[in-house]
């Protein structure tokens, strides 16, 4: 990983300047039309002044932020005051998106690190596998879960079929039907990169180990998931991320009552009663936020690595 | 079974079985303490399965270890007071290499002070210590080697495995790593298994080489022994270069084997156990053992004519074809002072043996 890397002559770099800046081009396109252009357009909405019916009104304005924040009572004349719903809907999200997150790297970690270790033939049938599920329309997967969790559900008729309950357990419309919803969501992408990390791994770094006397435990803390950090990293991240601004699981499976991100961002947009440039403020919001997190995140891995 | 403290590991029929595949059939040895012990073969004929069922890494499936006269066969790698060399040296990405030479220390419980100051001696053994803090990936192939080397020998093992330690390194450094090996092992004396397919490097360090082939111990002796007596013709032909010869044993008689080339050349060598008169079996002849003249120098010289001379420097090697068949290499050394004579292809020449040169094989 570290070392290395391109050490390319510039008698090379002249020679292809030019055909390198066409054959870039598609994906500048790509990446300015598909990424960079809507971005600007959400900044730029975030600070325009809103429409009745949606949509804007090409006027400057700092309201959406100030909604977002301050709370200045119902005529807008009081003053200021820490307006605590979107952060307190926010830090919710974050928690419902990290605990998600946790539940899947407990979940994928194993599951990756047997399909590492089955025979070479064996592990694109298991990869396979793990993403049939997947096949499905999230939305029809999301929906098929809440009748799985429900009362009436299977799982609360097997449990009490086999008589570890006797009353239903109410899941649906709570916190757990969430992380449950996003855990299996986006289980996937927590797998696959921890999957390709452990196939690289040399699992003679873990005989040498266990050979100058660490115990099994000891092998998986000091050595194996140290080096395949980068794929724990990169799973949490691709977990974590659309966990934090979905709208479908806590719709479906929370309720009114587990409101999240993605929900208040999709109600401004959705009908003519949306705010469009308090969506955008609150997309702006969110993406400082995970980037700031992934700056970290990316610091602490290269840290590791050095 | 009683065992004494001279015995450093007892293989007791040992038997390795992956499925169907038997990877071992049957092993037993003994290696002695404070000895440089080489396991030798071919690739796939079991050495590096054996040297992994010492080190914990493979089960066995019937048979003892013992180590000291302790049973270890079941206990896992962790418990077991060996330590190996690995191939490709599995050196700890993450760690530098003082933290990689310590881990073992560590790993027994000692203080990571402690640990650090051990590791820093024996990085001084093999003369790293101004690499203590790099990471592995900084290091060259040699250097790896040796951290590898002082890491396995940081927690002071009474056995040291080396699987094909030298086979990634240049031929330059890794006769230096040979001698190297070898000193340290008079040094600490700690019992050293080796395990390697290169017969040369078996010949240079081992006090005593098992050669395995097949999942079978074919012979296990001191290093001349091996080469000068090999017992079948597997042996014969995997250390060194020679001649194999197919031969018909005429009479037995004081010890001595008369035997007859295809030809009807005669040739008598020392007798051997199990192989009788009558007998239709292989003999082998030591090329440098062989020596060429323009005339018979004795009553069992061969004649021939030369087909091709090889120049390889330290030796010149010559190819000569028999009147009637089979065809013999003889290697001289460039020296001017034996009276090795260059002859060119298409001379006559008669082929001469050396006393002992020539041996019968078990098949």
């Amino acid at each position: 990983m570290a070392g290395g890397g391109a050490t390319g002559g510039s008698v090379q770099a002249d020679t292809y300047r030019e055909a390198r800046t066409w054959l870039l081009l598609p994906a500048w396109l790509v990446l300015g039309i598909l990424t960079l252009a809507p971005l600007t357009i959400m900044l730029v909405y975030s600070f325009l002044t809103k429409d009745f019916r949606g949509g804007v009104v090409w006027d400057f304005s700092l309201a959406a932020y100030d909604q977002f924040f301050f709370d200045r009572g119902l005529f807008g004349d009081d003053p200021p005051r820490i307006e605590w719903t979107y952060i307190g809907i926010f830090w919710r999200s974050i928690w419902q998106a990290g605990l998600a997150t946790l539940l899947s790297l407990a979940v994928g970690f194993p599951t990756a690190y047997f399909i590492a270790t089955r025979p070479e033939r064996e592990r694109a049938l298991w990869v396979f596998l793990v993403t049939i599920p997947y096949w499905v329309n999230l939305l029809i997967r999301t929906v098929s879960m809440r009748f799985l969790l429900r009362n009436e559900g299977p799982l609360n008729d097997g449990l009490m079929a086999i008589g570890v309950i006797s009353e239903p357990l109410a899941i649906v419309n709570t916190n757990l039907a969430v992380q449950l919803g996003l855990f299996y969501s986006y289980l996937p992408f927590m797998v696959l990169p921890i999957y390709a990390a452990v196939e690289r791994y040399n699992f003679a770094l873990s005989e040498a180990a266990a050979d100058l006397y660490a115990p099994r435990w000891t092998v998986l803390r000091r050595i194996l998931l140290p080096a395949v950090r980068p794929g724990i990293v990169a799973g949490c991240i691709l977990v974590f991320v659309p966990s934090l601004g979905s709208f479908l699981a806590p719709d479906l499976l929370g309720g009114a009552r587990n409101f999240m991100i993605g929900s208040l961002i999709e109600e401004q947009f959705k009908g003519n009663a949306g705010n469009w440039p308090f969506g955008a403020a609150a997309s702006m919001i969110l993406l400082t936020l995970v980037l700031i997190l992934l700056m970290v995140l990316a610091r602490q891995s290269r840290k590791g690595e050095a | 079974m009683p065992q004494d403290r001279d015995i450093a590991i007892d293989v007791r029929d040992a038997v390795k079985r992956y499925g169907t595949f038997t990877a071992l059939k049957r092993i037993s040895l003994s290696i002695r303490d404070n000895e440089f012990f080489t396991l030798l073969g071919p690739s796939g004929c079991g050495k590096t399965t054996l040297l992994r069922m010492i080190a914990g890494f493979e089960e066995v499936t019937e048979g003892t270890i013992y180590l000291y006269g302790q049973e270890i066969d079941r206990l896992p790698p962790h418990k077991r007071p060996v330590n190996t060399v690995f191939q490709n040296y599995a050196l700890f990405p993450h760690m530098d290499v003082l933290e990689n030479v310590g881990f073992g220390l560590e790993m027994l419980g000692k203080s990571r002070a402690e640990a650090r100051a051990r590791a820093g001696d024996v990085l001084e053994m093999v003369q790293l210590s101004q690499f203590a803090s790099r990471m592995p990936y900084q290091l060259s192939g040699g250097q790896q080697q040796r951290v590898a080397l002082a890491r396995a020998l940081a927690p002071r093992p009474r056995v040291l495995l080396l699987d094909e330690p030298l086979s990634a390194l240049d031929l330059k450094l890794r006769k230096a790593m040979q001698v190297e090996l070898k000193h340290l092992q008079r040094e600490t004396g700690i019992t050293f298994i080796f395990v390697t397919h290169d017969q040369e490097e078996a010949l240079t360090m081992s006090d005593r080489i098992a050669v395995m082939s097949e999942g079978e111990l074919q012979q296990l002796g001191e290093a001349r022994e091996i080469y000068e007596r090999p017992r079948n013709v597997f042996v014969a032909d995997f250390i060194g270069d020679t001649n194999l010869m197919e031969v018909t044993v005429d009479r037995i008689a004081g010890g001595r084997a008369q035997c007859h080339l295809g030809g009807g050349h005669k040739l008598t060598c020392d007798a051997v156990e199990g192989i009788g008169a009558g007998a239709r079996v292989h003999m082998s002849l030591r090329p440098e053992r062989l020596f060429l003249s323009a005339r018979p120098v004795e009553e069992e010289s061969l004649s021939g004519t030369v087909r091709e001379m090889i120049y390889i420097g330290t030796d010149i090697t010559t190819v000569v074809d028999l009147a009637d068949g089979p065809q013999f290499t003889v290697r001289s050394s460039n020296s001017t002072r034996g009276n090795a004579r260059v002859f060119e292809p298409g001379a006559k020449v008669a082929v001469n043996m050396e006393p002992g040169a020539a041996r019968l094989l078990v098949d």
